[in-house]
C-alpha cells in the first residue's frame, strides 16, 4: 500500500509528558506503574497513572468538555508541538480536509460513576451539573480534540477495546486513499475508572504486582492510562516529518469468545499476516514486534504462538506494558508512538519486570533493551471480543 | 466520493419490524403505527448464547442477519462496521451502579458484554467471521459516520461490508440526561460493484456547504428519525422502499451533511 508519513507524534501516559520523558524511561528502564491509590479503589494491584489530572480543567473555551478523559487528551495535545503542527497542516490544507479519528475504550464514564455516587436519595436523579455528551459520551473526546485543533473533516470515534486506537490508522488511510481528506489526526485516549478496574478485576485479569509479560509467573495486567496522537499525511505533501511512516496494517476477528483470545493465536495471526500482506513485506524485514503483551496467562501464549506461526523464532519481540501498564483503548497510539522512537533512535526494549522468560514460549521474547538500527517494526493490539489489529511502522527518510 | 451498492437490508424498531413488513409502510402505502416490536430472538444466537445478551447486542445482530439473508451474502467473508451512539446503556448503568458501592462486584459477563464492540463479536462468533470488523460512534451522528466508514472500506479495500446502526434507549436515570424516543436498528449489505442482486447504486459525498437535512413525510416516523441516532437513516431506507431515484441529505459530523445520491437497479 501507498505509505502514511507520521509528519509529528506524541504521547502521554505514565512515563510522563511527551515523547522525550517516554523515551528516557525507556532507555533508563525506569517503569511508570505504581501501587493503586486511584479514588479509593479497594483492589491489590498497581496502576500506570498519569499525573496531575486531578490538578487542570480543559481549556475555558471548551469548559463543557472537561472531564480526565479530556484533560488527559489536551495534556497529550500540548506536547511536542503537536498542536502547532497540526494548525500548519491546518492551513497548508483547510480544516474540512484533515480527519480526526481516535479510539477510546471507556471515554468519560468516570463522570458517570461520580454522578451515581452522588444520586438524589429520593428520585435516584443523577446531580443538575453531570454532563453526559460532552464526557461519558463515546465520541465526547473526539468531539474535544477535532474542536480544540479547530478541524472540520472527516471524523469517528472507535472502540473496540484495546485494538481502538490501533485501527484508527487503518479508518485513517482509507480516508486519505479514497480522497475524502488530505491528512488525519490519529490516536486515542483512555483514562483510569471504577469501571474497567473492578471489570478487570471480576474476570482476574488484574495482577497483584507490576505486570510481568511474557514471565513464567506471570500474573494479570496492570491497567494504565494514556493519550497519544500522530499527523499522517501523504510523505510528498509533509516536510520536514518524523522519518517514520505507516507501511501497513492488517485487521481480524477472532470469532472465538468475548473476553479469551484464541488459544493458539489464529485471529492474532492473521492480523499479523495480512499487515505483512499489505505491506508487501516478508517477515524477516520486522526487526522488531512491540507485542500485545499483557501479561494475562491467555494473551501472552497465544501471541507467542501467533508470531511464531508468522516469523518463526528469530524475530526480537517484547512488550512495553512493564513500562505503561495497559492502557486499554489508547494502548494502539502508545505503543505506535514507541515504535516510532524505536525507529527513529535505534532501540529495542526488553520486557521490564520480567525475570524468566514462559519455557513453554517459542519467539524470541528480549528480556533486556538493545540498541542496533531498527528499520521496521510490527506492533500487536487485541482486544475483547475477539478484534485484532497489527501495524508496520518503518523508517521512511 | 464513494460509490456503492446495497444487496440487502435488516431494520428493526417500533412499527418496522423486517424489512418486507417495513418496505410498504415506508413507501408510504400503508400507514406508520409504532406498535411495539415483539421481544428480540435472533436466531443466529443459540439460546444459551442469547441468554448472556443484552437488548441492545440482540437488536445488532437481528438487523445483521436479517440484512445478510436478504443479500443472500456469505455472512463470514463480509467485514463489519457497527455504529451506535452509546454502546450498551443497560450495561453502562448497572455497572455504574455496581461501582458506586464501597465493595463493588461487577459481573463477569456484564464486564465483557460492556465494550462497545460486544455486537460485534457476538456477529463475528455467530457467522465464524475473521473477517475486519470496526465498532464507532459518532454521537447523534452515529449513522453517517458509519456509512463514511463501511463506504471507504467497499471503495478503499473493493471489500464487501455489512453495515449496522443500532441504539437502544437508556434506563433511568440516564435516560434523562440521554433521550431516546425508541429502539431502531438498521443493517446494509454493500458490494463494490453491481450485481444481480443490487438493490440500488449509493453515491455519498461530504456536502461543502450547510444544507437542509431530508425529513420523512410522515410525522410519527420523523419523530422516530429523530428520537433515535441510527434511525437517521429512515430518509435512505424510504427512497429503497419506493425504489425511486433520490437525493438525500443525511446529517453528518460538525453539522454537516451527506450528499446520498440514490438510483433503484
Amino acid at each position: 500500500m501507498t505509505p502514511l508519513v507520521l509528519t509529528t507524534f506524541t504521547a502521554v501516559n505514565a512515563l510522563g509528558r511527551g515523547t522525550a520523558a517516554v523515551l528516557e524511561a525507556l532507555t533508563a528502564a525506569r517503569s511508570g506503574l505504581r501501587p493503586c491509590t486511584f479514588e479509593q479503589v479497594s483492589l491489590e494491584t498497581w496502576v500506570g497513572e498519569v499525573a496531575g489530572l486531578d490538578d487542570r480543567n480543559v481549556c475555558e473555551r471548551l469548559a463543557e468538555f472537561d472531564c480526565r478523559n479530556n484533560r488527559l487528551a489536551e495534556l497529550a495535545l500540548e506536547q511536542d508541538g503537536f498542536a502547532a503542527r497540526v494548525a500548519q497542516a491546518r492551513e497548508k490544507y483547510g480544516p474540512r480536509r484533515i480527519a480526526v479519528i481516535l479510539g477510546t475504550s471507556t471515554s468519560g464514564i468516570l463522570e458517570t460513576e461520580h454522578a451515581y455516587q452522588q444520586r438524589d436519595a429520593q428520585t435516584g436523579a443523577l446531580p443538575a451539573s453531570y454532563r453526559f455528551a460532552t464526557t461519558h459520551n463515546l465520541y465526547a473526546s473526539t468531539d474535544f480534540v477535532r474542536r480544540y485543533l479547530e478541524l472540520e473533516g472527516p471524523a469517528a470515534m472507535i472502540s473496540t477495546a484495546c485494538s481502538s486506537s490501533a485501527k484508527v490508522f487503518a479508518s485513517a488511510w482509507r480516508l486519505i486513499e479514497q480522497g475524502l481528506c488530505d491528512a488525519a489526526v490519529v490516536g486515542g485516549v483512555d483514562s483510569l475508572c471504577r469501571n474497567t478496574l473492578y471489570g478487570f478485576a471480576s474476570l482476574d485479569l488484574v495482577g497483584r504486582e507490576p505486570c510481568r509479560p511474557c514471565d513464567a509467573q506471570r500474573g494479570g495486567i496492570s491497567i494504565g492510562e494514556a493519550a497519544g496522537f500522530a499527523l499522517l499525511e501523504r510523505p510528498e505533501q509533509a516536510a520536514p516529518h518524523s522519518g517514520v511512516a505507516l507501511l501497513g496494517y492488517g485487521e481480524s476477528s477472532d470469532a472465538y469468545h468475548m473476553s479469551t483470545p484464541h488459544p493458539e493465536g489464529v485471529g492474532a495471526a492473521l492480523a499479523m499476516q495480512r499487515a505483512l500482506d499489505r505491506a508487501a513485506l516478508a517477515p524477516a524485514t520486522i526487526d522488531y514486534i512491540n507485542m500485545h503483551g499483557t501479561a494475562s496467562q491467555v494473551n501472552d501464549s497465544m501471541e507467542d504462538r501467533a508470531i511464531t506461526s508468522v516469523f518463526g523464532t528469530h524475530t526480537p519481540c517484547s512488550s512495553t506494558k512493564g513500562w505503561t501498564g495497559h492502557a486499554l483503548g489508547a494502548a494502539g497510539i502508545t505503543e505506535a508512538v514507541i515504535a516510532a522512537l524505536c525507529i527513529q533512535n535505534g532501540i529495542r526494549p526488553g520486557c521490564l519486570n520480567t525475570r524468566s522468560i514462559d519455557s513453554s514460549f517459542t519467539s524470541q521474547v528480549l528480556l533486556t533493551n538493545q540498541s542496533g538500527p531498527v528499520q521496521r517494526v510490527l506492533s500487536n493490539s487485541f482486544g475483547f471480543g475477539g478484534s485484532n489489529c497489527s501495524l508496520i511502522f518503518g523508517a521512511y527518510p | 466520493m464513494i460509490e456503492l451498492w446495497i444487496e440487502g437490508v435488516g431494520i428493526y424498531a417500533p412499527g418496522l419490524v423486517g424489512w418486507a413488513q417495513a418496505a410498504p409502510v415506508l413507501a408510504g402505502q400503508q400507514p406508520y403505527a409504532p406498535v411495539e416490536p415483539p421481544k428480540l430472538a435472533p436466531a443466529l444466537l443459540p439460546a444459551d448464547v442469547r441468554r448472556r445478551t443484552t437488548e441492545h447486542i440482540r437488536l445488532a445482530v437481528e438487523v445483521a442477519g436479517e440484512a445478510v439473508q436478504h443479500a443472500q451474502a456469505d455472512a463470514a467473508a463480509l467485514w463489519s462496521v457497527f455504529a451506535t451512539s452509546e454502546s450498551d446503556g443497560a450495561i453502562s448503568h448497572n455497572i455504574c451502579e455496581e461501582v458506586a458501592k464501597t465493595a463493588p462486584e461487577v459481573s463477569p459477563t456484564r464486564f465483557h458484554n460492556s465494550v462497545t464492540n460486544a455486537p460485534a463479536g457476538y456477529w463475528c462468533m455467530a457467522v465464524q467471521s475473521q473477517a475486519p470488523s470496526t465498532s464507532l460512534s459518532g454521537f447523534d451522528v452515529s449513522f453517517g459516520a458509519g456509512l463514511i466508514e463501511a463506504g471507504v472500506q467497499v471503495c478503499a479495500e473493493q471489500s464487501s461490508v455489512l453495515l449496522v446502526a443500532h441504539d437502544a434507549p437508556f434506563p433511568e436515570p440516564l435516560h434523562r440526561v440521554r433521550p431516546m424516543s425508541a429502539l431502531f436498528g438498521v443493517a446494509l449489505v454493500l458490494m463494490p460493484a453491481r450485481s444481480a442482486r443490487s438493490l440500488a447504486r449509493l453515491v455519498v459525498s461530504i456536502e461543502p456547504t450547510l444544507h437542509a437535512l431530508s425529513r420523512m413525510p410522515d410525522a410519527g416516523l420523523d419523530g422516530l428519525r429523530t428520537g433515535n441516532p441510527a434511525a437517521r437513516c429512515l430518509p435512505l431506507l424510504v427512497a429503497l422502499a419506493r425504489r425511486e431515484t433520490a437525493e438525500l441529505f443525511l446529517p453528518y459530523v460538525h453539522s454537516q451533511a451527506l450528499r446520498v445520491n440514490v438510483q433503484p437497479v
